[in-house]
């Protein structure tokens, strides 16, 4: 048996309707039709009057979610794609990620969202924004970045009392496949150490974990030996694993498939600078998309955001130093 | 329809109807002095951040608020003290907040109008506007889905709101759930300083409801007893299963839109029209013209609700105010997923 991403999203949302009769799903044509990548197929079936469509409202979609947690429910929102999210901006960073600070009620809602570049996917089917959520006091960010973490986090997500941007990756949906579901699974919060080394840490989250991976596969034959870091959540973020990481290498390298002004990338090198300068031995340095929106041509896409090869040079040249 | 009260009802109705009016006139009655005491305190220096008052919107407001169950849902806007008064909310909770007590509901972290009880079905309002209509949705969505009827669901807005996409998409989204949700617009004339001309072309904004295929129901916003009976209606249709109604009130703000704002860009003809009435007189008045009470029992109304809220402000101010290291700082509430880092960043 093997399960992809998408599979495992749709297993985890399977699983938490059947689990808690709290749980509801609401979002654009994932009723009978079963999603715009096929994440709720047969749900709606199977769990009649809990899977339901939504008018093409995302700033609706979110007050509603919000509506139905003050009322105990634990709604999971899917946002078509991630690029969609930002029409249901206000009520996700000023109704719901406020909610809990100003009355001390929590507010338990999953939002969904497919992101992330594939070919010719363009400059608004392809964003990455994990950044512009995290930057918002009051919610948590996850960015699985691989077919268990895409399921247990996800239903993690679900019984946690605040407000959960998940961010899946549209790449890894179909490019990533695993023997089983996990029975058992790394709590949010701890960033997961991909692959061992001693000479470079590499940090990445989602789809760029597998790139950072491949580059490290690549620099092994050289002879160097890069561990590379899975944030898995970018909020919270992991400092200690990534600070013990770069205290064994001395040497960092941050991966992120979003844009670099002010995004997590920026953080984490914030953090390691001002906390743990004395570890590094070379300047930390970080690898992003371009500073353009996403292009839709795949020559011009492949250019735009980092891959295998652009993070292994940018690798030799933090070794070389 | 424009409700206007010509017929006699019959006794029953009429003891009813009485009673009704009477407590909805003291709720108003002791809105407006509550919005007199924070006009003061403003103006004295003692209040963070604005006020923001309901002066001419009494009637409206305290119609919506007093057709509502305590089960109901209830998100009010800026200008309903007298609505929150009549969903339950108390007069101190509503001086705390204004005050910024500890104690209060929102404790300090939000002040002014941005209050209420979540759990209690008493919605806070963020500052975004048309922004609660959809949360007022899921309230009722949520209540369907555990199998709890006969909830309704309400929201009050200004003209200006009807112009955001939130309100857009709420409605919409209310009409295609057919949710029991009382939308009331207070068709103020001014959307702060904007007059409506540069707001909306319909006729009346009423209009609007039949593009979303709900119902509509207009009134005099003026008239304490036709906004309880437009008022009394949609929450009954609601509440009997058939779908949102919009509620649109023709009156004017007879005041600025904070106190910040002294209001000059207001029509003087407007003042002197029947749009600017203030609801508060033509209550009494009617309820003097009916017998219903006479000036010595509303005079003595007056002064029992003016020593109420003296009393609640001294009591307030006795409070103690939030204090920064006592505060967590925290705005999740995942206790395992708060970031050591940020804590230790803050101080």
């Amino acid at each position: 048996m093997s399960i992809t991403y998408l599979e495992a999203i749709r297993e985890a949302q399977s699983h938490a309707l059947r689990d808690d009769p709290r749980v509801f799903i609401y979002g654009q044509d994932i009723g009978a039709f079963g999603g715009a990548f096929k994440a709720t197929k047969n749900l709606a079936r199977d769990f009649p009057g809990r899977v339901l469509d939504a008018p093409i409202s995302e700033d609706a979609m979110v007050g509603m979610a919000v509506g139905a947690a003050i009322e105990g429910l634990r709604p999971i929102i899917e946002m078509q794609f991630a690029d969609f999210s930002v029409v249901g901006f206000n009520q996700i960073v000023n109704q719901a990620a406020t909610l809990f600070w100003r009355t001390n009620v929590p507010c338990p809602i999953t939002i969904r969202l497919p992101f992330g570049g594939t070919e010719g996917g363009g400059p608004f089917h392809s964003q990455s924004i994990e950044a512009i959520y995290a930057h918002y006091p009051g919610l948590i960010v996850l960015t699985p970045a691989t077919v268990e973490d895409a399921y247990s986090m996800l239903l993690e997500a679900v019984a946690i009392d605040d407000p959960v941007i998940f961010c899946e990756h549209k790449f890894l949906y179909y490019h990533l496949k695993a023997d089983a579901l996990p029975s058992e699974a790394l709590p949010i919060g701890k960033a997961r150490i991909a692959r061992e080394g001693r000479d470079l840490t590499v940090v990445a989250y989602s789809a760029m974990v597998h790139e950072a991976l491949a580059a490290a596969a690549e620099l092994s034959a050289e002879g160097w030996e890069i561990e590379v870091v899975d944030l898995r959540s970018v909020k919270p973020l992991d400092t200690d694993t990534i600070m013990a990481s770069v205290a064994r290498t001395g040497r960092l390298l941050c991966v992120g498939e979003s844009w670099p002004w002010g995004g997590v990338t920026a953080e984490i090198i914030a953090r390691v600078a001002s906390e743990g300068f004395g570890l590094l031995d070379v300047p930390p340095q970080r690898l992003n998309a371009r500073d353009t929106p996403v292009p839709y041509h795949p020559n011009l896409w492949m250019a735009h955001r980092p891959t295998a090869r652009a993070i292994a040079a940018s690798a030799r040249k933090i070794l070389r130093r | 329809m424009l409700h206007t009260v010509l017929d006699t009802p019959p006794v029953g109705e009429t003891k009813a109807a009485r009673d009704q009016t009477l407590a909805a006139y003291r709720l108003m009655l002791t809105a407006r002095l509550l919005d007199d005491k924070y006009a003061a305190l403003y103006r004295g220096g003692k209040i963070h951040g604005g006020v923001f008052l309901g002066r001419g919107q009494e009637a409206l407001s305290v119609a919506i608020g007093i057709s509502l169950k305590k089960t109901d849902i209830f998100a009010p806007l800026i200008r309903d003290a007298a609505g929150r008064l009549a969903f339950g909310e108390t007069v101190v909770d509503a001086i705390r907040t204004y005050l910024g007590s500890a104690l209060g509901p929102m404790r300090g972290r939000d002040g002014n109008v941005h209050r209420g009880r979540p759990l209690e079905g008493y919605l806070p309002m963020v500052s975004h506007l048309g922004a609660m209509i959809s949360v007022v949705n899921g309230t009722l969505f949520a209540r369907r889905l555990k199998g709890v009827s006969g909830t309704v669901g309400a929201t009050c807005l200004g003209d200006g709101a009807t112009s955001t996409g939130a309100f857009h998409e709420a409605l919409n989204q209310a009409a295609v759930e057919k949710l029991p949700l009382v939308l009331v617009v207070a068709d103020n004339q001014y959307a702060y300083s904007t007059p409506t001309s540069r707001q909306f072309v319909c006729e009346d904004l009423a209009d609007k409801a039949s593009g979303y295929g709900v119902a509509a129901h207009s009134v005099d916003g003026t008239d304490l007893v036709a906004c309880l009976k437009t008022a009394g209606e949609a929450v009954a249709r609601a509440r009997s299963g058939e779908g949102p109604q919009l509620i649109v009130a023709r009156l004017l703000r007879l005041c600025g839109h904070g106190e910040h704002d002294d209001s000059h860009y207001i029509d003087p003809k407007l003042k002197t029209s029947p749009l600017g009435r203030d609801c508060l007189k033509v209550a009494e008045e009617f309820l003097l013209r009916q017998q219903w009470a006479d000036s010595a029992t509303l005079d003595g109304w007056r002064t029992e609700v003016v020593r109420e809220i003296e009393d609640a402000v001294a009591q307030v101010r006795r409070e103690p105010a939030p204090d920064p290291y006592d505060e967590k700082w925290q705005a999740i509430s995942s206790r395992h997923l708060i970031e050591l880092h940020d804590e230790d960043s803050g101080s």
